[in-house]
């Protein structure tokens, strides 16, 4: 495991939705330069973390902490915690009318770039920057002037949250089951993506169901979450006992604790 | 009553007057106007068609038959209405053709009152034949005062390159009524393009009373683009029918940005199979704007599409009423039908109606439609917002896509670029 201050930190964190704790009580640290893996089993709360740390405001916090490079994460606006580098990659992403691709991820790069200091890019040169973006997941430019996620077939969504990713180097990137319903093909272009984005100033939290993506991505740290608590973390060889035994010792176990 | 009384008075003082030397049919065509409009006086709420808008402001209101403008109006004048300078347009101003700001084409692009005399013929054989005037109050309205308006005629095979621009500007004169008339002929698989504007060159509150019959025969293909920027102290009611013919393709796009009270009923038939049809409209209203579009769509024959979208951005206290009613004839096989009306509603004052009407008499057609009401998608909202694009510019630009949509479907690039800056001018002030 890598060295290093905690770019997250999350302490007794408990989260409600629509009056039900869906969170109760979870802790992890994130560290620069890290790839860790969320596990568990539906309705464990996974998605409901990566939620919450990008700041949907469907969500209570009810207790507990979550400092991001220093600061208090959860006063932060979704767009802020955006332009202080949180990326959080959909489970499912929205459809946006009227909005083309490349209008979109342009809007959103230009306001991370105003953040940092930079000066805006123009349609010319962010269509140059683009383009390396695009062959990296295996697309043209075909795909960037249809409005967002607009008739996209699942796949390409996932690919689009992936193409987002690489568009806008975020520090911290939320993978929220990026890898449920993508074919094979596809879940290694993602895999190769984030492989060729992983660097000592970027983090990666990768919210999973299986073990599957985790056959691309070797993990730093695989954390398993279950009735709203981390209930064991530990180092790749977890995600194959999983893969193994199932969910289901693992939910015994935090009845039991 | 009276204000119908009044308004049938005009109507003899002119025929009698300035409209007696018409050809006999129109004279016909006129005095059966009249005679329709007189027995149907004006619309009220207790009507299926109207119940969602009322016309009291016009009903009541007092409107004299517009004169000829006192000022004459110079090219820079008109410039900010018009798309570019070259190819072939027609200008009224107060309904009166402009020749000096016109750029007509023989007698396939002029003005009406020109033609009605120079190709009697085809202008008979069309004029009055597919707008209805039964049920149709101001429409019957306008057929009494038939007299000058745009014509274009493509003939067979003729393709027209450069969008015609059809350009209807109110100088500022107060409580005056216009009647502009338009028919558009084009023939067997002739293409055309076509830009009609309303606008205003003074907040005033004049009323236009637009008519515009479209014939689109055999083969042919036409795109034909109306925008409605009147001033928003003024009423405006039009009529807009189309009528195709067999592997026709139509595409109609409205975009309403205007008036105080606007009512357009827009007519579309497929007359024969394999006709395409294209409806695609705009409402974007604030203040107290109230904007009623009337669609139905009449699948007469069988193997034809029609797609229809609208979309309505409603801000202020305004009220958007979209009623798409779509028949599908006995006979009418194989139609595929699609309709969806969406309106943002950016107030908690703004209010929307939508009504979809179906009536289907035939067993193997796919007929869709969808209609939805609301507040911004807040998972939009926050897709946006996590990206770092801030809540206002958020809400802006998911605003701004709902427009663009529409807009994006349009062929005319000049268009969509001047009909794109006032989106975004209105989208600003907001």
């Amino acid at each position: 495991m890598t060295k290093g201050r905690a770019l997250l930190e999350v302490q007794g964190l408990r989260v409600a939705v629509a009056g039900n704790e869906i969170l109760k009580g979870v802790d992890l640290a994130i560290r620069d330069g890290e790839v860790h893996a969320l596990m568990g089993p539906n309705g464990s709360g996974k998605s409901t973390l990566a939620q919450v740390l990008a700041g949907h405001p469907a969500y209570t916090v009810l207790a507990g902490t979550v400092r991001y490079d220093g600061k208090d994460l959860l006063e932060m606006k979704p767009e802020d915690r955006a332009r202080a580098g949180v990326f959080l990659a959909f489970q499912y992403p929205v459809e946006i009318r009227g909005i083309t691709n490349s209008y979109f991820l342009r809007s959103a790069l230009n306001a991370l770039r105003k953040e940092r200091g930079e000066p805006e890019l123009d349609p010319i040169d962010f269509l140059q920057f683009l383009e390396q973006k695009l062959k990296a997941i295996g697309w043209d430019d075909s795909m960037m002037n249809r409005p967002v996620n607009e008739g996209f077939s699942g796949g390409e969504k996932k690919r689009n949250e992936i193409l987002q990713l690489a568009v806008l180097e975020p520090r911290l990137a939320i993978l929220d089951e990026t890898d449920s319903g993508l074919d094979i093909d596809a879940l290694k272009t993602v895999a190769e993506t984030v492989n060729k984005l992983r660097a000592p100033d970027r983090a990666f939290l990768i919210v999973t169901h299986y073990q599957r993506l985790l056959n691309y991505i070797t993990p730093d740290v695989v954390h398993v979450l279950a009735d709203g608590r981390i209930v064991k973390s530990g180092g790749p060889e977890l995600a194959h006992e999983l893969e193994a035994k199932g969910y289901d010792w693992l939910r015994d176990a935090a009845m039991v604790s | 009553m009276a204000h119908v009384e009044q308004l049938v008075g005009s109507y003899r003082a002119w025929a009698s007057n300035g409209a007696s030397r018409a050809p006999a049919w129109l004279h016909d065509l006129r005095e059966v106007g009249i005679a329709r409009f007189h027995d149907l006086g004006f619309p009220n709420m207790k009507q299926e068609a109207w119940r969602f808008t009322s016309v009291a402001p016009i009903a009541e209101g007092s409107f004299e038959l517009a004169k000829p403008p006192a000022r004459i109006l110079r090219l820079e004048d008109i410039r900010p209405f018009l798309l570019f300078e070259a190819g072939y347009r027609l200008v009224f101003v107060d309904g009166f053709f402009q020749p000096l700001l016109s750029t007509p084409f023989f007698d396939d692009i002029q003005s009406l009152a020109h033609v009605v005399t120079h190709r009697q013929d085809l202008v008979r054989q069309h004029l009055g034949k597919y707008a209805a005037t039964q049920d149709r109050p101001f429409s019957a309205l306008n057929t009494a005062f038939v007299s000058d308006g745009a014509f274009i005629h493509v003939p067979a095979k003729a393709t027209v390159a450069e969008p015609i621009q059809l350009l209807f500007l109110a100088s500022g004169d107060k409580q005056v009524v216009t009647h502009p008339r338009n028919l558009v002929v084009v023939e067997r698989e002739a293409r055309a393009s076509i830009v009609e504007t309303y606008a205003s060159l003074a907040a005033s509150g004049y009323w236009t009373n637009a008519v515009t019959e479209i014939v689109v025969g055999d083969g042919a293909r036409v795109d034909y683009h109306r925008v409605q920027r009147e001033s928003d102290r003024a009423y405006h009611v039009a009529a807009t029918q189309s009528h195709q013919g067999r592997d026709s393709t139509l595409n109609l796009h409205f975009v309403a940005f205007g008036a105080a009270l606007a009512r357009h009923d827009i007519g579309a038939v497929l007359s024969g199979p394999g006709g395409t049809l294209i409806l695609n409209g705009l409402y974007l209203l604030a203040g107290a704007q109230h904007a009623d579009h009337h669609t139905t769509i009449d699948h007469a024959a069988d193997h034809c599409e029609s797609h229809e979208y609208f979309n309505g951005v409603l801000d202020g206290k305004s009220r958007g009423v979209f009623t798409g009613r779509i028949i599908v004839r006995p006979g009418a096989q194989k139609t595929d039908s699609k309709q969806t009306n969406n309106n943002l509603l950016l107030s908690t004052d703004a209010h929307a109606d939508s009504q979809p009407q179906l009536e289907i008499y035939a067993d193997d057609v796919k007929c869709t439609h969808g209609s939805t009401v609301g507040p911004l998608d807040p998972r939009a909202l926050f897709y946006l917002r996590s990206r770092g694009i801030g809540e206002h510019e958020a809400r802006r630009l998911l605003t701004y896509g709902f427009a663009a949509e529409i807009l994006g479907r349009m062929d005319v690039a000049s268009l969509r670029l001047q009909l794109d800056a006032i989106v975004r001018g209105r989208l600003a002030e907001q």
